[in-house]
């Protein structure tokens, strides 16, 4: 029963974290874009326009939610649900500190995969359910992607585990008192990345929703604050990718002087910075160029890099 | 057993949450029906086709090279824990694992599946 509460109570601090977090990461990253283009954001509301996103998620539950004509109802209804949920269910297993993981589970790694397997059934399910042509296109574009790259990220954190030998997220980090896996599997860490940002559909592979083309894909005929789900859900994925990567390659919340928490939350908010660079500096890549990237160079190389492991690991034990 | 137990948890409390957000602004937000603000966007004019129709084959072979690689990678997971212990048999038997995979890979490319035209 004490069991049951901590989880409960845990859970509602998560969700008040991720749905604050989302909203400051896109002031982020409307502050970054701003930079970049040589102007300044937004700055009227609040303390250098921090609360702009805030008065905008306001908004948005004040508009009016539609149902277009002829779509599917009930797969309508559950898909910004659905994208939701399994973004959410990966905060459970990871590490933001020593102590401080709500279940550590053995196969912690495996979990966040799956569930983010999970959150592009609900991408193509409102592409299916909208009775659009854009939003179809996208959805498809989106499975095409993401199964796709799931391979390469799957296969790049293969060596993590080879080397930490365990799919517990705290043993990962752990193994990392000393030497962080990027210096190690600098190759991995890579195509990890590249994987991860094509995994959360964000430029250059933002093809599912490239807005000159697909009038913003899957999400096309969504408004209100159902439109608003799926933006957060976005955002709270590109915060998981960011904070696997961490607990995968940066060595976690191992740091001097700061406590655990702190070098975790540090390392994770600085990949969510690279990532925003990335997109305000790169162009938007081909559909096909993008899935062809995918198994020609990189399923290639990341195979190449797990037997490269293996044999040094086999011929350091000797 | 508790431990997958809260994985149920967090999916029927992340389901609530965004039901109550998405019902929130149900009550807030205005209702006013109109037949133009109910049909499919298509940058202004009416849908010329349905818009579930025909798309490109090319999908249904992502989908099936994905299958083939992903069932590739259930194999080497449980390889990847123990793979210190097997020793050099068992690095030998997963590189001629491997070198399968590539060699199916390199048949699809010489196929033409992984091109787009």
């Amino acid at each position: 029963m004490n069991e049951l509460f901590r989880i409960i109570l845990s859970l509602v601090i998560v969700i008040g974290f991720v749905l604050i977090n989302s909203l400051v990461l896109v002031w982020l990253e409307r502050k970054v874009s701003a930079r970049i283009q040589l102007r300044r954001g937004p700055l009227y509301v609040g303390w250098f326009g921090l609360l702009q996103t805030f008065a905008d998620a306001l908004k948005m539950l004040g508009k009016e939610l539609i149902f277009p004509k002829n779509c599917d109802k009930v797969l309508y209804f559950l898909a910004p649900i659905l994208s939701f949920a399994p973004v959410l269910g990966a905060f459970l297993v990871i590490p933001f500190g020593q102590h401080l993981v709500i279940q550590d589970l053995n196969i912690g790694l495996l979990l966040v995969f799956a569930f983010s397997g999970l959150s592009f059934i609900g991408i193509f399910m409102a592409g299916w359910a909208s009775n659009n042509k854009y939003s179809l296109l996208g959805g498809m574009r989106s499975v095409a992607q993401n199964i796709s790259y799931e391979i390469p990220l799957l296969l790049s954190s293969l060596n993590i585990v080879m080397m930490a030998k365990s799919f517990r997220l705290s043993d990962i980090v752990r193994a990392q008192a000393h030497v962080p896996f990027i210096l190690l599997q600098p190759l991995a860490f890579i195509i990890f990345i590249t994987s991860a940002l094509a995994e959360s559909n964000r430029t250059p592979f933002d093809i599912p929703e490239a807005e000159s083309e697909l009038v913003a894909g899957f999400h096309t005929e969504y408004s209100g604050l159902r439109f608003g789900i799926f933006f957060i859900s976005e955002y709270t994925y590109v915060f998981i990718s960011s904070c696997v990567a961490t607990a995968l390659f940066l060595g976690g919340s191992h740091g001097p002087f700061l406590s655990g928490w702190a070098w975790f939350l540090m390392k994770a908010y600085f990949v969510v910075f690279v990532v925003m660079w990335v997109r305000w500096t790169l162009p938007r890549l081909r559909s096909d160029q993008l899935i062809t990237f995918a198994w020609k160079v990189l399923i290639p190389l990341s195979l190449f890099n797990i037997i490269c492991t293996a044999l040094a690991l086999q011929l350091l034990k000797q | 057993m508790m431990e997958y137990a809260s994985l149920l948890i967090v999916f029927a409390f992340a389901a609530f949450v965004a039901g109550l957000l998405i019902f929130l602004t149900s009550i807030l937000g205005p209702r006013r029906k109109s037949e133009v603000k109910e049909q499919p966007f298509e940058c202004g004019f009416d849908p010329i086709t349905l818009p579930r129709g025909r798309f490109g084959v090319k999908f249904y072979l992502v989908a099936m090279l994905f299958i083939i690689f992903d069932v590739e990678l259930v194999f080497l997971f449980p390889w990847a824990v123990v793979f210190k212990k097997l020793g050099a048999m068992g690095l030998l038997e997963m590189i001629a694992f491997l070198g399968i995979v590539v060699v199916g890979l390199v048949y699809a490319w010489k196929k033409g599946a992984l091109e787009w035209e």
